[in-house]
């Protein structure tokens, strides 16, 4: 390369950037938006029922013995995180990132375990107090923010976090309340533990995705990968007999459809984009004929997989709401948060992960220092596609017990706005996904209690909560800044 | 540690960039690396540092010969770099960015940043560098962020530093602390490849002066060397200080910038209370180092940003809060300072180039719709009148080389009627014989009536065109001096002096020591080390030599 | 993705088409003929070759008849050859010509659907393809073809206009439809800067979830009816059938063609069209050059999503006559397939439209006879366009890649899927 052309010292400031306003509304505007709207349903329109929700697995009774035992783990543990917190203070710096959440969560479990060890299971909240209480937090937070704006300052994150629970607690009591009978009533544990079954093909596509994108390959192809999971995960679980054979499967097969999405982008520089695209297209037309001929000819030898059942441990299951939830998985549920600890750790506290990092945000320099740029992209499509198709494998092993045509339903590009939802970040997409699989939840619940909202709406929110969240009404995303653009040395 | 290339040489496809290039390196020594832009520097470099394979010829290290397969070799056998884009991750924290590569690691592969923090502050103590590990690398000043790639290469025991083009981005107190550690460096037994085309910091701090001139050594010189010689050397004919155009005539004053401000997403003044004039027939000159505002200025101007406040006129109208395509409209042409980010669509034919902005209007388009017959008219008067060497007016611009897509740029913005003209870096990156072309029919533009603003970085394109010389320095105007200034009270003034400082400065500095008051002796170091000492010579002679 | 300049930014010419420069020494003849066979139109056809010798070794193996046939392969070959080529003469006889048919009509009937079932491909394809020559992946033609469709459904129905008329508002309907659905993109991109693809990609299901929820309403349901379809729209607002009752196609299709034109006239002719590729493939530039890039990108996106519309209109009002949650099939994301096999011109565009609904066409006569599903037809396709995105892939696979002397350090490009530049076809 020549020097001879411009020497090109013009900073590397995107011209949105130069132009956007120096006092972004943005915020401001998101928040107030989302306010009124929240004071107008959940308060103005929210009716004079209460809502009821229930703590308890129908069918289950309360165990005594694990609110106990949710109790004890929830007041040592707030007790060590606030001495934690403490010391920090004392030292002169402000706590890790992590405690203050840890300390919130810490503090809802004791709640709950209160609740288990007096015995409540059932909790009734009237939708009018519950919404009006809702509607002025969001208010109240939506003009602090507007207050901050003109002077440079963004809400605090425990104030966003704060604005994001009084609007989902104001709209769980308002949709719930709008339910048919008279005291309309839920299971919440039930809502919770289906939000994350449903959310689990979810984290893991979005787990492939922040694995590709982190290392700069857009990944549109997470359906595809999905849906390839899905298909080999029954055939070679129905072959073999065995549903970890099932699962290896997936594995593979999610990691052939990224060989092909690797190679082509990589090697071929073809745009990732289309590639992704035409990868779905590819998948399901493959899959579709397959099941057509094969599956379909022979469903005793090729399509009837062994289900993968859930592991229950003792006691630990039992703790109200939260013991489904953690401690009642299928095998894939537990390879879940595993993945998204593993994932998070490896990204940011490896060696491995500050080198992905380094290749998806400057390739360049990530090859001056001898990192091999390429071989990082390609590796890391792989892995992303091996994980997805793990998630796919529970559409066939947990879900379903056979693979139908597309049964991936289009989750593989709501786990894309996961993990954009969630920042690129493990944690943040697995919290997004947990969003999205509890608003599906929801929509099935409510088609059954009856709700003021029709269910096409509700089926809507985690595609209009995402387009706000590119748009960023709701905080900034910024993905790794070479995303999409291949690398070519020179 | 001694390194010597042998007979190196790179060719991409016909193109050879470097041509069996012999060059010694010796321990301790700071070695300069003199020649143009485009004559091949930055080309040897990576291949010393093992981002390209040469074509030809051998690298010894300590007398061994060594083949780098990739920058870990190069790194590996004690060669950094400062490369003059920095290789740092915005996003990353100064120790992440330094560890990169070289991750010092707890068990399991886990990072242990705290290590690099500590290597860090260790060589930060020992050079005198003030550089937080924590600190995240995007929100740190170009100064710094060239310590942070100067740490990342002496944390891998670099024992030779190649710094390519260091001084380019550098306000004149970072250049002048940059030289100081290029000191410290050799103090501690480094090696320095210093790369520039700047005559003056070259002489400042080179033990040995190499000069490269078309991808070929034309010789080595001492430091002390005539700035003529060397100058001579690189760009390979006499080369005289001359002025060599008529006088202007100004007459009436139809451009007026008044307190002109804009302001960085971060709310940082870019460009702080500008107010000048121009007159018709003369020629402003905007000198300052990369950076100081002068970008910003011109694209306020031609209505780029949303965030400027402050009055601009031109024959009496605003054009402040218009639209580019208003301000365009109102006879303005405009040169940017990087042709293939903001002046032509590579991937558009030369002729669809040469109506980039006026694709619109007629006689090039009636209504909605185009004159395609009309555009390549246009396109083959433009390629006849400024010698554009193109294989047709069809192929794409991105196929020509820098100075022919510079004249498309140019013929186009000078094929119309203007009121204004305002061109950015108008010769950067474009050779020799462009060069000239190119500055002639800017003079013709202003003699033919034509208020007519330059800005340039390169202090001898300023003195060659300019009628009257601006200075900016980190957003403000320094003072507005007659085009005849010398060359030391410009530099004053692009340290951050007012016209009023720097002439009263003057007289001690011409007196010669160097030494001046303490406070402004680093200021005087830095306006000597910018710009060179060349002018080409106008003379019809010099082609022969081509 | 929220940041606008990454993905097609800087869009180039394509595909570098076998040597940059041919060496002066070579034989002129050979390097002609090298240029043919390592060119473009060449690359396309051994795409298309390659993607159904492909889906014939699928439909080959998982054929329960060739392995039949195969068993006595040596007994009598032709049987396991003519087993594997009956679902390919299926498609031909079912979208060209069917040499069986007992009258013309019946012979030509195929090649007529083909042309029907190209129409709202053709359409929608257009719409891909404008938005990508500004540098935009239209992901969104599904959803765009839906509020099309809702809007010039509900207009064919609920009003009663004279004839002639009607069909004409209808058309605006869907052109306003998708406009605005597609102009809304446009204008979050230049607002916000939220990347295209996320945005449409929910657009399309926030459009069909709209869909379902008001074909449940009264305004939309047909009366009496328990299933979620509209009424029928009135005959006024139909497309004419082009060659009588009994063959499918309408008029829609003869204004595929000149939309086609009009797209072209836009892109090669005019001033949005010219200031439409500089935003593609230099926004910086074009800013530069006083255009105004955000309206232009607010301005594409609202033409493409008109196009898409009136794929939908197509839809509606040619072959469905109602409307229904699956009124916009898989039309939306075939466009994508379709843009990218025509390059992104609009003729070529038109060309690739023909073909995929020849193998639409051709495929639901092929699952009838031969009882290949018609599943096949969507790996093809997108083997198709994989196969023509990477050029040296395809010519890997049959041993024609140029030998260069030694692999020169090429610059790294963005590469975009298509040229940018003025290519007329």
């Amino acid at each position: 390369m020549s020097t001879a052309t411009t020497a090109t010292t013009r900073p590397d400031e995107a011209p949105e950037e130069v132009l956007a306003p120096l006092v972004s509304w943005k915020a401001p505007i998101g928040l107030g938006i989302l306010a009124v709207v929240g004071t107008v349903m959940f308060g103005v329109f929210s009716g004079g029922k209460s809502a009821a929700f229930g703590l308890v697995d129908t069918g289950r009774g309360a165990s005594a013995v694990a609110a106990w035992l949710a109790l004890a783990v929830a007041i040592l543990a707030a007790a060590w995180l606030s001495y934690a917190w403490f010391r920090a203070r004392r030292a002169g710096h402000g706590p890790a990132g992590w405690i203050p959440p840890a300390l919130a969560a810490a503090v809802v479990v004791f709640v709950l375990a209160v609740l288990g060890v007096a015995g409540v299971t059932v909790i009734t909240l009237g939708a009018r107090l519950i919404g009006w209480l809702s509607a002025v937090v969001m208010l109240a937070l939506a003009g602090w923010s507007a207050w901050l704006a003109p002077r440079g300052h963004k809400l605090p994150r425990w104030g966003v976090a704060a604005f994001a629970i009084a609007f989902l607690v104001g709209f769980l009591v308002w949709i719930v309340a709008g339910g048919r009978d008279a005291t309309p009533y839920i299971s919440l544990a039930g809502l919770l533990a289906g939000a994350v079954t449903l959310a689990v093909p979810l984290v893991f596509g979005s787990l492939s995705g922040v694995l590709c994108e982190r290392s700069g390959i857009v990944n549109i192809a997470i359906e595809g990968q999905l849906l390839m999971g899905a298909f080999s995960a029954a055939v070679g679980a129905t072959v073999t007999g065995s549903v970890y054979a099932g699962l290896i499967a997936a594995a593979v097969a999610g990691a052939l459809v990224s060989l092909v999405l690797a190679v082509v982008s990589i090697k071929y520089l073809v745009n990732q984009i289309i590639v992704g695209v035409v990868l779905n297209v590819l998948v399901v037309g493959l899959t579709n004929f397959l099941f057509s001929t094969l599956l379909t000819a022979n469903p005793e030898g090729l399509n009837k997989p062994p289900h993968l059942g859930s592991i229950e441990i003792p006691v630990l299951a039992d703790v109200p709401l939260i013991g489904p939830i953690l401690f009642r998985q299928s095998l894939v549920g537990y390879l879940m948060y595993i993945a998204v600890i593993v994932v998070y750790v490896g990204l940011f506290h490896t060696k491995w992960g500050l080198r992905v990092r380094a290749v998806g945000e400057h390739p360049q320099a990530a090859d001056t220092l001898g990192v091999n740029v390429n071989r990082t992209r390609f590796w890391n499509t792989i892995l992303g596609g091996a994980i997805a198709g793990i998630g796919g494998s529970f559409f066939t092993l947990v879900a379903v017990d056979a693979f139908s045509k597309e049964m991936s339903a289009g989750r593989g590009y709501i786990a894309l706005a996961a993990l954009i939802f969630g920042r690129w970040n493990p944690i943040g997409a697995f919290l997004a996904s947990l969003l999205f699989g509890f608003a599906d939840n929801l929509q099935s619940v409510i088609t059954i209690i009856g709700s003021p909202l029709p269910s096409q709406f509700m089926a809507m929110l985690p595609y209009v909560v995402t387009v706000f969240a590119v748009a960023g009404l709701v905080g900034r995303s910024r993905p790794p800044a070479m995303e999409g653009i291949p690398y070519v040395k020179g | 540690m001694k390194l010597e290339l042998r007979g190196i040489t790179k060719r991409f496809g016909a193109l050879v960039a470097n041509d069996h290039i012999d060059l010694v390196v010796e321990d301790s020594q700071v070695h300069c690396l003199l020649g143009e832009n485009g004559a091949g520097k930055s080309t040897l470099m990576n291949v010393l540092y093992g981002l390209y394979e040469p074509s030809e010829g051998e690298i010894l290290v300590d007398d061994k010969p060594v083949a780098f397969r990739g920058p870990s070799d190069a790194m590996a056998a004690g060669i950094g770099m400062v490369h003059q884009h920095f290789m740092l991750v915005p996003v990353f924290t100064v120790a992440e960015n330094v560890a990169l590569g070289a991750e010092a690691t707890k068990a399991a592969g886990f990072l242990d940043l705290d290590a690099t923090r500590a290597k860090i502050r260790d060589i930060s103590k020992r050079y005198g560098f003030d550089v937080d590990p924590d600190a995240l690398v995007e929100d740190l000043p170009v100064g710094v962020q060239q310590r942070v790639e100067i740490i990342k290469a002496l944390v891998r025991d670099a024992r030779i530093l190649i710094l390519d083009e260091p001084t380019a981005v550098l306000t004149p107190q970072e250049t002048d602390e940059l030289l100081e550690i290029i000191g410290e460096l050799k103090a501690s037994g480094k090696s320095i490849i210093f790369i520039s085309h700047k005559l003056r910091e070259v002489k400042a701090v080179a033990d040995v002066i190499t000069v490269i001139r078309r991808g070929k050594v034309v010789g080595d010189a001492p430091p002390s060397a005539a700035p003529a010689d060397l100058a001579s050397m690189m760009v390979g004919r006499p080369v005289s200080l001359t002025l060599n155009k008529a006088p202007a005539e100004p007459k009436d004053t139809t451009f007026a910038v008044r307190d002109l401000t804009v302001a960085a997403p971060n709310g940082q003044r870019v460009v702080d209370g500008v107010t000048f004039d121009i007159a018709q027939g003369e020629i402003l000159a905007v000198a300052g180092v990369q950076g100081n505002g002068q970008t910003e200025l011109t694209e306020a101007i031609l209505g780029l940003y949303k965030h400027a406040s402050g009055s601009v006129t031109l024959d009496g109208n605003e054009l402040l809060g218009r639209s580019v395509k208003d301000v365009l409209g109102a006879g303005v042409g405009f040169v940017p300072e990087d042709r293939s980010h903001d002046g032509l669509v590579g991937a558009f034919t030369v002729a669809e180039n040469l109506v980039l902005d006026l694709y619109d209007r007629a006689p090039f388009a009636r209504g909605l719709g185009m004159r395609p017959s009309r555009v390549a008219t246009q396109a083959a008067e433009k390629i006849a009148e400024f010698d554009i060497r193109t294989p047709s007016a069809d192929v794409p611009a991105s196929t020509l080389s820098g100075g022919n897509q510079q004249k498309v740029v140019m013929a186009r913005e000078l094929s119309r009627p203007l009121r204004l003209f305002i061109a950015s870096q108008p010769t950067r990156g474009v050779d020799v014989g462009s060069i000239e072309f190119l500055h002639r029919r800017i003079i013709a533009e202003r003699d033919n009536g034509t208020p007519v603003m330059i800005v340039s970085t390169e202090l001898d394109e300023i003195m060659e065109l300019a009628d009257r010389i601006a200075v900016l320095y980190r957003g403000r105007l320094m003072g507005i001096v007659p085009g005849g200034t010398p060359r030391d009270m410009l530099g004053l003034m692009m340290a951050g002096m007012t016209a009023e400082e720097a002439a009263a400065h003057e007289a001690p500095v011409a007196a010669g020591t160097g030494a001046a008051g303490a406070d402004d002796d680093g200021a005087h170091r830095a306006a000597s080390s910018f710009g060179i000492d060349v002018v080409t010579d106008d003379s019809d002679s010099g082609d022969t030599h081509g | 993705m929220a940041e606008a300049q990454q993905v097609p930014e800087t869009a180039q010419a394509p595909l570098p088409t076998g040597p940059s420069q041919p060496t002066p020494s070579a034989p002129a003849g050979a390097t002609l003929l090298r240029r043919i066979v390592t060119g473009t139109p060449m690359v396309s056809l051994l795409s298309v070759v390659l993607a159904i010798v492909i889906g014939g070794i699928l439909m080959a193996v998982t054929n329960p008849k060739v392995a039949t046939a195969a068993g006595y392969f040596f007994g009598r070959p032709g049987d396991t050859i003519a087993e594997i080529f009956r679902p390919y003469a299926a498609l031909v006889q079912g979208s060209i010509f069917n040499w069986e048919g007992a009258d013309f009509t019946a012979q030509i009937y195929p090649l007529v659907e083909t042309f029907t079932v190209s129409t709202p491909l053709i359409f929608a394809g257009l719409g891909v393809a404008l938005a990508f020559r500004a540098g935009l992946f239209n992901i969104g033609a599904q959803g765009q073809l839906i509020f099309g469709a809702l809007l010039g459904a509900y207009v064919g129905f609920t009003w009663h206009l004279p004839p002639g008329l009607h069909l004409l508002v209808v058309i605006l309907a869907g052109i306003v439809g998708g406009g605005l659905w597609g102009g809304l993109v446009g204008f979050l991109k230049a607002r916000t800067g939220a990347h295209e693809v996320i945005v449409t990609i929910m657009f399309n299901y926030v459009a069909s979830f709209l869909l379902l929820f008001l074909l449940t309403t009264p305004a939309f349901q047909r009366k009496g009816s328990t299933n979620p379809i509209s009424p029928f729209l009135d005959e006024d607002a139909l497309f004419p059938a082009l060659l009588g009752p009994q063959f499918r196609i309408h008029a829609g299709f003869i204004l595929a063609i000149l939309v086609t034109w009009g797209v072209w006239w836009i892109l090669n002719r005019s001033t949005i069209g010219f200031e439409f590729r500089a935003v593609g493939a230099n926004p910086n530039a074009a800013r530069t050059a006083g255009v105004n890039v955000g309206r232009a990108t607010v301005l594409v996106m609202a033409l493409a999503g008109a196009l898409a519309g009136l794929s939908g209109i197509a839809q509606v009002a040619g072959t469905e006559k109602y409307l229904s949650g699956g009124v916009a099939a898989s039309i939306g994301f075939d466009a994508i397939t379709v843009a990218l096999l025509g390059r992104s011109t609009p003729w070529g565009t038109l060309f690739a439209g023909l073909l995929f609904g020849a193998f639409r066409a051709g495929g639901v006569s092929m699952q009838a006879v031969t009882q290949t599903p018609i599943d096949i037809v969507l790996v093809i396709q997108s083997l198709i366009v994989l196969f023509i995105a990477a050029p040296p892939l395809v010519r890997a696979v049959f041993g024609l890649n140029p030998r260069r002397p030694k692999k020169a350090k090429e610059p790294p490009r963005a590469k975009a899927p298509m040229s940018t530049s003025g290519a007329a076809s």
